[in-house]
């Protein structure tokens, strides 16, 4: 059941070029879809693990400059006149060491950041993330700081027997988008429905427990940090080529927050979560903009944000599948029992 | 040598508006559990209070530091009372995202308010700084630096004298009990949040004539904020008051002998070290506040 609605939304999604034309929008939705896939990446930490983390958009970021950075090339003095230097490479190999190298920055973010639990994990993410931001924007010679990476080649797939497809054009970038997204979607329900999904949602409902049945806290966790890593990663990765310019702004912060009411307006722990809420936080910018200026737009933002937080605490597609019926009677059980361990242990 | 007694110098100054901004969020953060991402826009609303009392309402230099406390008082209960008083109880995440759609809100509203423009402060202190040996320093970065110590024992007294401060104290060792010995627990809450945020407005008040003023300026303040609380220990203001001149320092230093763009991840890496070798700080979480 769930499975053919999923397919209904793909075939949905997959259409809309075909009837869409307008440009402004078909670009709205392009980078919403990016975002989706950075949401979906930070579910997987945040609904999955219960480890809120505030620097996802490191990752992302990370990937971008991976990704621009193999396919323009660098030449960075180290010391003296010893200097690194780096060919451009095709942008697909950019795109699969965005992956590679954002999955090992999660890794490390990993094994370092989950000895420390709650407050203390969101602070050192955001630190980490401000960190590479600064990074960014002070090393010059390899980023070119705040002048931006520029003219960042569009990805390139070789066809055998038909020469190469330049995926330039939006109607291009949103299949690319589309096709990353599915299998970004495919891989976290895998994962989250394997033996290593049950370990997370055991170290998040009760650790104690978890840990007594024999469950690897650290080695779970930090598995989950390298995929969705990796993921983001990714992400950042498409939204360089896409764009083609990137600057140390991709490191914001208020990029982070953007996933995270993506996450927890759809439905945190829930696979469609990040997809709804994704689709309506990435394009009610669209449909605030003739009526209010920017600032007002972000007045707006903030004030849904804490609107369903008291309304629908547990994001819209829990809240509309309890309504329907169609929640697993145990799954609404668990997750009670869940938040009223969370909150016996923040009072202790 | 004497660049060194410079930088000394400078971490006086930084430090003790560091320390008040620290004093704030630990007691927040230490009695309320509340990780208050809207600290550092009250630390913005504080510089703007200070320029519209000096600037638009044209009045003295002197009164508006106390009219931007009051304020920041004011808003901090507001925010209290709307917010976080119906979110008793729940998960610490939903009050901290309930937090940063406070903070987005409230500093898009800054800028709609003001503009993006950064806006700089008369003083009334002479332009000459005053030179002792190869040290120099403005005077009003001196009355900031005793503005602030004056503060901080203020806060102190507060919390460790008055009959208020007892009942906070109670309320971090264990809110249960002293509800039960009749503390109004939720009226103690609402004192903390709006005593820190006063101390958060009264920090950006203080170094808004130093700096500029425009509405991002808190977004650093609020992470320094947290590396200061982390540094301390939770809910410890001794070690808040310390911490803000180790950061100062980290940052003086960093920015001196290092690379001045360097100077604000100081704080972020602070918090990285601490956290990864030391997670309960460096004076270890106060069993008690004060």
């Amino acid at each position: 059941m769930k499975q053919i609605v999923a397919l209904l939304c793909l075939a949905f999604f997959a259409s809309v070029p075909m009837w869409l034309t307008d440009p402004y929008l078909l670009n709205a939705l392009i980078t919403t879809g990016i975002f989706i896939i950075g949401a979906m990446s930070l579910n997987l930490l945040l609904g999955f693990t219960g480890q809120l983390s505030l620097g996802h958009i490191a990752f992302f970021g990370i990937g971008a400059y991976v990704s621009a950075l193999t396919s323009l090339g660098f030449d960075v003095p180290i010391y003296g006149d010893f200097h690194i230097v780096h060919v451009p490479w095709p942008p697909i190999a950019g795109f699969f060491l965005a992956i590679l190298i954002s999955g090992f920055c999660g890794y490390l973010v990993g094994r370092l950041s989950f000895s420390v639990r709650g407050a203390y994990f969101v602070i050192v993410t955001i630190s980490f993330a401000e960190v590479v931001r600064l990074v960014a924007l002070n090393w010059v010679e390899l980023t070119q700081g705040p002048l931006a990476l520029t003219n960042i080649p569009s990805i390139t797939i070789g066809l055998p027997g038909l020469g190469y497809l330049v995926l330039k054009t939006k109607f291009h970038n949103y299949y690319l988008v589309l096709a990353v997204a599915a299998i970004s979607y495919f891989l976290i329900s895998r994962l989250v429905h394997s033996h290593y999904g049950r370990a997370m949602r055991g170290l998040m409902e009760n650790e104690t427990l978890a840990v007594a049945v024999g469950i690897d806290v650290t080695k779970t966790l930090t598995l989950a940090a390298v995929i969705s890593a990796g993921i983001a990663g990714a992400a950042g990765s498409l939204y360089a080529h896409y764009i083609r310019i990137i600057d140390p702004d991709v490191f914001a912060f208020i990029s982070t927050v953007t996933m995270v009411i993506m996450v927890v307006s759809g439905g945190k722990g829930s696979l469609a979560g990040p997809v709804v809420g994704g689709v309506i936080f990435g394009l009610l910018p669209v449909f605030l903009r003739p009526i209010m200026p920017p600032e007002a737009q972000w007045i707006t933002y903030g004030v849904v944000l804490i609107v369903i937080l008291f309304v629908m605490p547990r994001g819209i597609v829990p809240s509309l599948a309890a309504k329907l019926g169609l929640a697993r009677a145990g799954g609404t059980r668990r997750a009670s029992i869940a938040v009223s361990e969370r909150t016996a242990e923040e009072r202790a | 040598m004497d660049q060194l007694l410079q930088h000394v110098v400078n971490m006086l100054v930084l430090g003790g508006t560091y320390a008040l901004l620290g004093i704030g969020l630990t007691l927040i953060f230490g009695i309320m559990n509340v990780v208050n991402f809207t600290h550092g826009i009250l630390y913005t609303f504080g510089a703007y209070m200070m320029f519209i009392v000096v600037h638009q309402l044209g009045l003295n230099f002197f009164l508006a530091l106390p009219v931007a406390i009051v304020a920041g008082w004011l808003l901090g209960a507001v925010i209290e009372i709307t917010l976080l008083r119906p979110l008793r109880g729940a998960d610490i995440d939903t009050t901290m995202l309930v937090m940063i759609g406070a903070w987005i809100a409230m500093q898009s509203g800054a800028l709609w308010i003001w503009g993006g423009v950064a806006k700089s402060i008369d003083n009334p202190f002479p332009d000459a700084p005053l030179v002792i040996g190869p040290v120099s320093v403005s005077w009003l970065r001196l009355f900031v630096l005793f503005a602030a110590a004056l503060l901080i024992v203020l806060a102190y007294s507060l919390i460790n004298l008055t009959k208020l401060g007892k009942a906070m104290r109670a309320t971090f060792q264990d809110s249960d009990t002293a509800a039960l010995m009749g503390v109004n627990v939720s009226l103690i809450y609402t004192s903390t949040f709006a005593i820190g945020s006063s101390l958060a407005a009264a920090a950006g008040a203080l170094l808004g004539p130093v700096y500029v003023v425009f509405p991002q300026m808190g977004d650093l303040a609020a992470v320094k904020a947290f590396a200061i609380v982390i540094l301390g220990g939770l809910g410890n203001i001794t070690g808040a008051v310390i911490g803000g001149f180790i950061l100062a320092l980290a940052e003086e230093l960093g920015a001196g002998y290092v690379s001045s763009g360097y100077r604000d991840a100081m704080g972020f890496l602070i918090i990285i070290m601490v956290l990864i070798f030391k997670p309960t700080g460096l004076f270890a979480r106060a069993e008690r506040v004060g």
